[in-house]
């Protein structure tokens, strides 16, 4: 396609027509052309069969009364309208009666069937042909039939026939033809249809142009329009689904849901940008402060480090909580890991309460487990034993503020199709006028828990751990107390 | 860190605790403080600005520990230690990265590094871990019992034993102790013990390693005159007798 093509030809729509309307022309052109040979062919074997008939009549009449019986009939039937050709020539070919004039030289040379149609002047027509002929031409020469303007001429002055040639006993030449002005016009007709059918087409192809450019491959553009108004920043525009349930539906439903998939991974960009924003710049506010109340004032050495190992511990403080922001969101970006395997999940559990025993027993809080198994899943054992660590931390912190003998009790069992981990304290749990699901999301620390350490994250994080393992994690009642519940798929694959 | 050598067997050889070290590290800010901070704590360190020259001068000199940055100009830190790796240099490689997932690590590792730092760090944890990385320090590997002072740890029969008194230790406590042991007079960090005795790379929000190794302490010292598990203020905890 070159550039002085129009744009209309870029649409698919104009394409495709243009397409169809060549395929279909060139089937017509061809089926015609078939038709009209064949047709053609007929009508001939037909003439042919009525010329026989013909000379067989002559052939009755020469045997009943020689050649003054033949001449007489052939002149006879040459007057007869819409007669066939009728010549009886001398044997040099000079025409003594019949109804042709004049005819292409060499015709009657040969016995037999003409091979090709020739041209021919009936009598009486060539007199009006001299008259016109005269005041422009005297010396005739239109009336001498030339064999490569036959074709040209044929429609003016002459005609074409077929005929068969028979040489008398007596060296006279007859000749008996037929016109062939019935094919001829036969095929005028076929062209002015082919021609009509051809127009016929070219509109089709604009109507086929029409119905698929407007109707369907509008579609297109809707979607095309569409996408680049969500291109634009709207991510919450959509693809539009027409409820037809064809390709272009389930095209923008699938997009559709890609569209989602990205609006869920942008929305938790812009929440982590946010959380950096408001809680990684409160401590880093407070650092700048403590640095800058140390250096304005007197203060002996004593002071200063102290002030630097503030500084220390809080800047401490500030790279745990940004790696757990980056963390969680790596995981609920996908985090496109290689590090999955099969993990043993009962082990897995059997090491992080072996690691929080002594701080559970220095604690005073009893840690039981009760452990069933083996159980396999597809994961990470870093990060269940990460997630499963910063629950029972949780559990343990918050059992303490139990009225009888604080107690977590830590199961791993399978129930409802699922491989169930619950930790369960004995605790205060949490107030019923909280939002539970609310506890899971980032930063969000109740009331009487901020003035423990932590950053707030160690359940979102464990939250966005157990999504990545395909599994969900539940915050129920424990009567008294809290029921944290991670539930992994039986066989894990995500 | 030079007082550790009369104590040990294993510290026969000549060797007074200093090392020469081989810093990569394409911030100039931080491959001067790192220079300073290795020389203050008794080593000579060589700064390298970007892989190519890190490489050439790995190649040619004899260091003991290399300190490699992972994302450097000219020649990235994980493909130095692979070239490094293929001639055949052995030197122990700790690597310095700002990517600390757990992807980043295995593939740190499996590059030919020998530990795995994530930024920010504390240069106290760095030290403990380069000295531990220290090729001539470290012999211990094949000795089948560890001693130190009048502490024994036999390895094949699971057994503890202090001035010839028997110690009943819990699997976990066992290779804790080990672990201890095996690098005593060294500096051995919370996070250097829970990688190597928990194989945990996270970092737990309460200090479970503290009471751990406050619960082992208790076993090996209760009952014995002298402290023999010390606490490294702001850094971690060394097994050294006397």
């Amino acid at each position: 396609m070159s550039l002085s093509v129009p744009a209309i030809m870029k649409t698919t729509a104009a394409r495709l027509s243009a397409l169809y309307l060549l395929l279909f022309a060139i089937c017509a052109v061809a089926l015609v052309f078939y038709m009209t040979s064949l047709s053609a062919r007929m009508l001939t074997a037909q003439t042919q069969d009525t010329i026989n008939d013909e000379v067989a009549g002559l052939a009755h009449a020469y045997q009943r009364g020689g050649l003054p019986v033949l001449a007489r009939v052939v002149e006879q039937r040459s007057r007869q309208p819409g007669a066939n050709l009728y010549l009886i020539a001398d044997a040099n070919g000079q025409i003594l009666t019949g109804n042709v004039q004049s005819l292409e030289p060499g015709v009657l040379d040969t016995e037999g069937w003409t091979e090709r149609p020739f041209y021919y002047q009936r009598f009486g027509e060539g007199e009006l042909e001299r008259q016109r002929a005269q005041s422009s031409d005297q010396n005739g020469e239109q009336s001498t039939p030339q064999p490569n303007g036959a074709d040209a001429q044929s429609g003016e002055k002459g005609h074409n026939a077929i005929a068969i040639v028979l040489r008398l006993p007596n060296q006279m030449i007859m000749l008996v033809g037929r016109d062939l002005g019935e094919p001829e016009r036969f095929r005028a007709v076929i062209k002015r249809s082919l021609m009509l059918a051809l127009g016929m087409m070219g509109l089709g192809g604009l109507l086929i142009w029409f119905f698929v450019g407007q109707a369907a491959l509008k579609r297109i553009d809707s979607v095309s329009e569409a996408s680049r108004r969500i291109m634009g920043g709207d991510l919450s525009g959509r693809l539009p689904v027409t409820g037809a349930g064809d390709e272009f539906d389930r095209l923008s439903e699938n997009l559709n849901t890609m569209l989602a998939r990205i609006a869920t991974l942008n929305e938790g960009l812009k929440q982590v940008s946010d959380n950096i924003a408001h809680d990684l710049k409160t401590p880093l506010t407070r650092l700048r402060n403590r640095a800058e109340a140390t250096l304005s004032g007197k203060h002996n050495t004593a002071d200063y480090r102290r002030a630097l190992e503030g500084t220390i511990t809080e800047s401490d403080q500030l790279i745990k909580t940004f790696n757990a922001i980056l963390m969680i969101s790596r995981l609920e970006a996908g985090y496109s890991s290689e590090s999955t395997t099969r993990v043993d999940l009962s082990a897995a559990v059997r090491d992080v309460v072996e690691l929080y025993e002594p701080v559970a027993e220095e604690a005073g809080v009893s840690l039981q487990a009760n452990i069933e198994g083996p159980f396999t899943v597809v994961g990470n054992r870093e990060l269940v034993a990460q997630a499963l660590s910063n629950i029972v931390d949780n559990a343990i912190k918050y059992s303490t503020d139990s009225t009888a003998a604080p107690a977590v009790r830590v199961s791993l069992e399978r129930a409802d199709g699922h491989i169930k981990l619950a930790v369960v304290d004995n605790g205060q749990g949490i107030p019923d006028d909280v939002d539970r699901s609310r506890v899971t999301e980032r930063f969000v620390r109740l009331e009487k828990s901020r003035s423990q350490p932590g950053s707030g994250l160690g359940l979102s994080l464990a939250k966005a751990i157990m999504t990545f393992h395909g599994g969900r994690l539940d915050l129920l009642p424990g009567n008294p107390g809290l029921s944290v519940v991670m539930s992994f798929p039986e066989r894990g694959e995500h | 860190m030079m007082q550790m050598s009369a104590t040990k067997p294993s510290d026969e050889i000549a060797y007074n605790g200093s090392m020469k070290i081989l810093v990569i590290e394409d911030d100039r800010e931080a491959a001067d403080y790192l220079q300073k901070a290795f020389a203050e704590a008794g080593h000579t360190a060589h700064v390298a600005g970007d892989g190519e020259t890190g490489f050439a001068l790995a190649d040619a000199g004899d260091y003991d520990v290399m300190v490699i940055d992972r994302m450097m100009p000219r020649r990235d830190g994980l493909s130095v230690i692979a070239g490094l790796r293929s001639r055949g240099n052995t030197t122990p490689v700790l690597i310095l990265s700002a990517l600390g997932e757990v992807d980043d690590r295995v593939t740190g590792l499996r590059a030919g590094g020998d530990d795995y730092l994530t930024k920010p760090y504390a240069f106290s944890e760095l030290l403990a871990r380069v000295e531990v990385l220290n090729r001539r320090a470290s012999a211990k590997e094949a000795e089948t019992i560890y001693r130190v002072g009048d502490l024994e740890l036999d390895r094949l029969s699971h057994s503890v034993r202090r001035a010839a008194r028997e110690i009943t230790l819990q699997p976990r406590e066992f290779r804790l102790l080990e672990y201890l042991m095996r690098h005593a007079g060294q500096v051995v960090t919370r996070t250097m013990l829970l990688e190597n005795v928990w194989d945990y790379h996270f970092d737990p929000q309460t200090n479970v390693i503290d009471v751990h190794v406050s619960r082992l302490r208790g076993k090996i010292e209760k009952g014995f005159d002298k402290p023999i598990l010390h606490t490294i203020r702001g850094a971690g905890y060394m097994l050294k007798s006397g």
